[in-house]
């Protein structure tokens, strides 16, 4: 375990320096010298000195990453120009919402995804399979925002059962937080469900043709203890490391629907800092994503270390 | 994105003398299937549009016509007005354009980088593929769609740029398909005789691998076209993308969400322009993976 662990931090650690390289190289792309288009439309020599000075805009490029990265470690990510705040504190007030979302979605994912993968495998080439199939096809090829606008369209405007927009904080009313995040979590938690429905159904379909699933029931073990206790356990070990890989589209897909929503998190964040022109926000809320997604998918590795005995020989 | 894994294919055999074709084999493979069919159909229909917009749209996409602001559908205007009188079927029809070269060129980009890398990658083996590979490693862990935006803000807001923003962003799908395949088939006698009478690295890489693990880059190309087309629409949808008054699907659905309650037409008909063409590249993708690989087909 040990070991198989420093493999995956050696692995983890370049990993994350590219990430770090690749954001920071973000900053190249602006077309022009960034330091006139902070200074102002003024165009001030001394404004332009000042912006190059305070941002070490005036030094080699290596120094400015090693300054930019030094303060990343130090839980420096530079200064929001438009709040005129720290891009630290901003990415923790707006980190819980969007973990909230997150683990929603995940949910709505889950409840619909494992249970129509497993129908649609137990009942393959039949109707059932087909209907699974279709609503997995609907769900991968639906974009998020257009779902989003059709049930707020539909739920909001014409029946008016759930707010259209807007988030409460569910340590100040659970209801209302539920009922605003009730939405959002479903239309970013149904194109998960798809890929969750098309694995799971896969890993049941080569699990059910397995030995061991012959000798169960030759046994005359009950369907639902074949089911249940030895083919859905198998099939599930692969979906762990589609999970966490699945929370990267999660926070993809968080930006979008937090914009459709005005929920006030990572992805709303970073569309605003966009208009903005707030660089320093965009690079801290890309950096922490990324970041995440990577701790996610070495905790996903250790779970599915853990579950596979077979790793461990 | 989708899954690399989804579309490993073992590589194609080199083609025996006096037999039919893979790719005729595949290609009728592919028609067996009802629902690659359909999708090639309705894309073939899109490219259409799209190449014919000025032909058959009934109406400019850009004039306003305030006789149908916010107009209802009727037999004039099968999709209504905008928020500007402008006819949405126009619009819808000239948004392909967009939607679908966008979808194009962004994984044509993609694959013009991905594949020569993770040739390299593949072929060359060792500190070199380390190196790609963390690199590769770290463009996947940003979040397609982040990275995409993140870059599209550095650029600047256009089509262009949503497009190069793109492609940079699925490139790395591509390196690591190539590299996988490579791997497959590098040991393969076929390769080993190349090597054997003398010819060079990149020829055996380009002349020799690339049309044998082709099969599986043009799945993986099918498939990022339906991505790409979303992540267009989401850019646009942003307001990253297409900028106005040019429309493009994602761009009029950013328009129709400010105006849901007065005239809902305006986002219902590009949304299901979106949901059609990304579904049928996904019904062709599926059908493609399976017409060049059996195993696919449970």
């Amino acid at each position: 375990m040990i070991r198989f662990l420093f493999r995956r931090i050696a692995i983890l650690l370049p990993t994350l320096l590219f990430v770090s390289i690749i954001i920071f190289g973000l900053q190249q792309l602006l077309p022009g010298d960034p330091a006139i288009a902070m200074a102002g439309e003024e165009r001030d020599p001394q404004a332009i000195a000042e912006v190059r000075a305070k941002y070490n805009l005036d030094k080699p490029i290596w120094v400015q990453y090693g300054l930019w990265i030094g303060g990343i470690l130090q839980g420096d990510f530079g200064e929001s120009i438009r709040i005129q705040l720290p891009v630290s504190q901003l990415l923790l007030e707006k980190l819980p919402v969007t973990i909230e979302l997150a683990i929603l979605s995940m949910l709505v994912a889950l409840v619909i995804g494992l249970p129509a993968g497993v129908i649609s495998a137990l009942h393959n080439g039949r109707w059932p399979d087909y209907v699974a199939n279709i609503i997995g096809l609907w769900g991968l090829s639906t974009p998020n925002f257009w779902l989003g606008i059709m049930m707020i369209l539909f739920f909001s405007v014409e029946l008016g059962w759930l707010p259209a927009s807007g988030y409460v904080s569910p340590t100040e009313d659970l209801w209302a937080n539920l009922q605003a995040m009730i939405m959002p979590a479903f239309v970013l938690g149904t194109g998960i469900a798809a890929v969750f429905m098309r694995h799971t159904r896969s890993a049941m379909l080569q699990v059910l043709a397995s030995d061991y699933i012959r000798t169960a029931r030759a046994k005359g073990l009950y369907e639902r203890v074949v089911i249940g206790k030895h083919a859905f356990r198998n099939a599930a070990v692969p979906v762990i490391t589609l999970g966490a890989l699945e929370f990267g589209q999660l926070l993809s897909g968080a930006v979008l629907t937090e914009q459709i929503f005005s929920i006030p998190g990572f992805g709303k964040l970073i569309v605003d800092a966009v208009f903005n022109r707030d660089y320093a926000v965009v690079q801290g809320v890309v950096l922490c994503t990324a970041t995440a997604y990577i701790l996610l998918n070495l905790l996903a590795d250790i779970a599915y270390f853990l579950v596979n005995p077979r790793l461990r020989t | 994105m989708t899954a690399v894994e989804s579309v490993m294919l073992p590589a194609a055999a080199p083609k025996p003398a006096a037999e039919e074709s893979p790719a005729r084999r595949a290609f009728r493979r592919l028609l067996r299937r009802k629902g690659a069919v359909v999708g090639l159909v309705v894309v073939l229909t899109f490219i259409s549009f799209a190449l014919l917009a000025n032909v058959i749209a009934p109406y400019s996409p850009v004039e306003a016509d305030w006789s149908a602001l916010r107009g209802a559908p009727t037999p004039e205007h099968p999709f209504g007005g905008d928020e500007l009188g402008r006819d949405v079927l126009s619009r819808v029809i000239h948004g392909a354009q967009a939607s679908l070269f966008a979808g194009v060129v962004s994984v044509f980009l993609a694959m013009l980088i991905g594949i020569p890398v993770g040739l390299l990658s593949g072929y060359a083996g060792g500190l070199v593929d380390g190196f790609i590979m963390r690199f590769t490693d770290a463009m996947l862990a940003v979040p397609f769609l982040i990275l995409a935006i993140a870059m599209a803000a550095f650029l600047g807001p256009s089509l262009t740029n949503a497009m190069i923003a793109i492609g940079i962003a699925a490139a790395p799908i591509f390196v690591r398909l190539t590299r996988a395949q490579v791997q497959a088939v590098k040991m393969e006698d076929y390769v080993e005789a190349a090597r054997a009478v003398g010819n060079s690295p990149l020829r055996i890489a380009f002349r020799h691998i690339l049309p044998n693990i082709w099969p599986a880059l043009m799945v993986q190309a099918t498939l990022t076209i339906a991505s790409a087309i979303i992540a267009e629409a989401s850019l646009s949808f942003l307001g990253l993308g297409q900028q106005p008054p040019e429309p493009s699907w994602g761009s009029m659905l950013n328009t129709a969400k400010d105006y849901m309650t007065d005239a809902p037409w305006m986002a219902v008909y590009p949304g299901i322009s979106i949901f059609i063409v990304v579904l049928s590249f996904n019904l062709l993708g599926d059908g493609l993976r399976d017409a060049l690989d059996p195993r696919h087909r449970e």
